[in-house]
């Protein structure tokens, strides 16, 4: 019995190694292609100058605060910072409790164990086992693992800009869009959503609704039709009336779905075909994930060539550090949080509000 | 990550082999490793220490059996443990002395709820029951909708009525009387667990149609906020089990040792695909080997049990030793490796396999194609790959409907697998001396 294991084992591996080899050689040049576009696209969009929405957000007046999401999470840091600002780095205790806390908000082994050692040598060379040294250093650390990268979602200057939102199931994928087409419709841009989630039952029902309420306009198929071609008559129906952009919704895929993977480079292909102008591939990465979001983030960014991230249901009680988990190890940075149910809860991120509400001491809380 | 638990064991333990008793130093080397694996796995920072603390009393100062490595001995103690930590007693499901017998889900937004609703209905009908599905989540928007099409697929009639979703949940029981369905699911809205409004709701469904289990809905992605998800949903609504879902992704699924540890309530069924059938109850064995990383070794030794022919394996396998591997062989064994179900599934069971390799594309209708192309062969060919020149080639590319570069790359890629096996030690003329050692060291880990 035990041979006839290894046997198969053996065989296996050999078979789908050999398989292996075939598939990435045409994976790898699909790839390539891709980010050239990408990179056309960009270089494009940087000498044509790009529209910046920051003002008009503002204006927005934003009613929802990345505090609002961290309550929970602000909660046991600033707890822990409370007892470190009356202690010393020498408590070992303390560095504990951080790797405790820092781990229970997902950020990861890995990442945790670098802002602890970074801190530590931090303060080692400072030559201070100071409290307040302490927490410094450990929100510098923290700071250090966001990319330096504009947070801003980028528009082309030639109409229809197009936007492609993704992710695995379950993530609030939809709702983001609704969230994000009031947004751009408050800048008083025109927008056609492309109902491209043709799988899941009543998917597009759900968006046509969030078209109602924010004014956009819909294309949507039947169920179980091609979302490509959903994708394609969406810009074809903003070329034709000039509105300024289009976001397409997508099924959601659990990244581990290789044909599923594939439809959504087909996807990314058709979202880049003329007169479409592609600037934004948004990854949705759902607060409570644990370190899967990391696979996930990974495996998104080689089919679809992911440009941000959206940080969704911040308003529970996880604190996504995996989104900075991802964010550190892809350099894509995370772009929007959404923070409630209403329509203006998806907000701009920004690293530095975003330390700000997590460490803020129990003093100013 | 620590994707092979038992080699990083295998490279801490080379140091200690041959000892009879574990020291402390030489446990806690390897339970940092356990906990690192643990962590990654999103298992509760809290649960892995108590976890931790506890596979440390049992292991320390413990006979080593002659039979087993250091490193595996530990390994199967935290296995032992994790299995145990899991399963504990069981859910049996009993169903009502007076029908319908009322089952409620709940969980957060997007865990997937309502296929798993439809999934259970299904279950229910296959134990010859006849469920009825009750649409209570009226908050997003056309989960109604997709509950009644899931319910078509799954040949059980769904229920709901607008309004109030207490009010909802009570009629769809009342009609599940009155039109004599045995079993009734509500699905209910996805909530957050410190939203106290739609806690407070989901209770009220609660107490007004007193079920006979209640499930919470769980994705097997969720990290570390498991335990409060679970605790608090607890306490809500006293569950009786957890539902474990989207297990065809590639977590490790930490969640389903924090939450079993937190509340106590077994988890019953996990979801396991796209399809409504992909549902199947929960074995702890099985979880505790994906949670390590080691693979589900079990599920595939049955499977292989079930499926395989041994006369053809082994006679493979001598031909493997005995460097005498040729294309027939390959065909043959190919053949019988297929039986065992798409090769990615077996593959994904596998402990080991690179992460490249588990998560490349692999299409099956290339293996037709390769079957195709190493039929059209003679006998003559298949032995000596060598002698297929130009025009043999031509020929082959013909009698399999592909193309001539197709039949190039195949025969490349044998020779390379040729030269794999051989520095494997498996399959060449001149195996190195360690290969009768590596295969004795194979299929001791199997046992």
């Amino acid at each position: 019995m035990i041979t006839v294991i290894v046997v198969a084992f053996v065989l296996l591996i050999v078979i789908v190694s050999t398989f292996y080899l075939v598939s990435r050689r045409g994976r790898s040049s699909l790839t390539a292609s891709g980010s050239a576009v990408l990179e056309k696209t960009r270089e494009e969009g940087a000498a044509e100058t790009i529209h910046k929405s920051q003002e008009a957000i503002s204006e927005l007046a934003p009613p929802a605060d990345i505090r609002k999401g961290l309550s929970r999470a602000r909660l046991s840091f600033s707890r822990l910072l409370g007892t470190m600002l009356g202690g010393t780095s020498s408590d070992q205790v303390l560095w504990d409790s951080l790797e405790e806390t820092l781990l229970l908000s997902d950020l990861g082994l890995e990442l945790t164990t670098k802002v602890i050692e970074g801190s530590r040598k931090e303060l080692e060379m400072a030559g201070t086992i100071d409290g307040s040294a302490m927490a410094s250093a450990i929100r510098m650390q923290l700071r250090n693992l966001f990319v330096d990268a504009d947070r801003e979602l980028e528009y082309s200057e030639e109409k229809p800009t197009v936007w492609l939102v993704v992710g695995v199931n379950g993530v609030g994928k939809t709702t983001s869009i609704g969230k994000l087409s009031a947004m751009v419709a408050a800048e008083g841009k025109r927008v056609v959503l492309a109902a491209a989630d043709t799988f899941r039952a009543a998917a597009a029902d759900q968006l046509e609704m969030w078209a109602q309420r924010t004014g956009a306009d819909i294309v949507r198929s039947v169920p179980g039709a091609d979302p490509s071609s959903v994708v394609y008559d969406s810009i074809q129906k903003a070329a034709a009336r000039g509105y300024d952009m289009v976001i397409a919704d997508t099924a959601g895929r659990l990244h581990t779905k290789s044909n599923l993977m594939d439809e959504l480079r087909k996807l990314r292909r058709t979202a880049e075909r003329e007169p479409a102008h592609l600037t934004e591939v948004l990854l949705v990465l759902d607060a409570t994930t644990g370190q899967n979001g990391l696979v996930q983030a990974r495996e998104f960014a080689k089919a679809a060539g992911i440009t941000g991230l959206i940080l969704t249901k911040l308003d529970g009680s996880a604190k996504g550090g995996i989104a900075l988990a991802a964010e550190w190890e892809l350099g894509v940075p995370i772009k929007l949080v959404g923070v409630g149910e209403k329509a203006n809860d998806l907000i701009l991120f920004s690293p530095d509000e975003f330390l700000d509400a997590l460490l803020e001491t129990a003093d100013d809380a | 990550m620590f994707d092979n638990l038992t080699d990083r064991f295998e490279e801490i333990f080379s140091r200690i082999r041959g000892k009879g008793r574990l020291s402390e130093a030489e446990v806690d080397s390897v339970l940092r490793e356990i906990r690192a694996a643990l962590i990654e796995a999103d298992v509760n920072v809290g649960v892995v220490r108590t976890f931790i603390e506890r596979v440390r009393e049992n292991t320390v100062g413990e006979e080593l059996q002659r039979s087993l490595s250091p490193a595996q001995h530990v390994i199967k103690a935290v296995n032992a443990e994790l299995t145990n930590a899991l399963g504990g007693e069981n859910l049996k499901i009993t169903y009502a002395s007076r029908p319908p017998t009322i089952v409620l889900m709940a969980g957060l937004q997007g865990v997937g709820k309502t296929t798993a609703a439809a999934k259970l209905a299904l279950w229910f009908r296959h134990q010859g029951r006849n469920p009825l599905l009750v649409g209570a989540d009226l908050q997003r928007p056309a989960a109604v909708e997709q509950l009644r099409v899931l319910g078509g697929q799954a040949h059980v009639p769904v229920f709901s009525v607008e309004g109030d979703p207490v009010k909802t949940a009570v009629s769809g029981v009342e009609e599940a009387r009155r039109i004599g369905r045995d079993v009734v699911i509500v699905d209910t809205a996805g909530r957050l667990s410190i939203d106290e409004e739609l806690m407070a709701e989901v209770s009220r469904i609660s107490d007004s149609i007193s079920p006979n289990y209640t499930f919470l809905v769980v994705d097997a992605m969720i990290g570390q906020d498991a335990v409060n998800t679970a605790r608090e949903f607890n306490e809500a609504l006293t569950l009786d089990g957890i539902i474990l879902t989207k297990l065809d992704g590639d977590a490790r699924g930490g969640a389903a040792l924090s939450v079993r540890h937190v509340v106590g309530k077994p988890i019953t069924f996990v979801s396991t695909g796209e399809k409504l059938a992909d549902f199947d109850l929960f074995y702890p064995d099985r979880m505790a080997n994906r949670i390590l990383g080691m693979g589900d070794v079990l599920t595939l030794i049955e499977q292989a049990e079930r499926t395989l022919d041994k006369e053809v394996t082994e006679k493979g396998a001598k031909r493997l030793k005995g460097g005498k591997f040729d294309l027939e062989d390959f065909l043959e064994q190919m053949q019988q490796v297929k039986k065992m179900g798409p090769l990615k599934g077996v593959l994904s069971m596998l402990p080991g396999v690179p992460k490249e390799i588990r998560n490349a594309d692999i299409n099956e209708k290339e293996l037709v194609k390769v079957e195709a192309i190493i039929s059209s062969m003679t006998r003559a060919e298949r032995a000596n790959p060598d002698i297929i020149e130009g025009s043999r080639r031509l020929r082959i590319a013909k009698g399999s409907g592909t193309t001539t570069a197709a039949v190039g790359t195949l025969l490349k890629q044998f020779k390379d697998m040729q030269k794999m096996m051989r520095s494997m030690g498996m399959g060449g003329p001149s195996p190195t001396k360690k290969s009768p050692n590596r295969a004795n060291h194979k299929k001791k880990k199997r046992r």
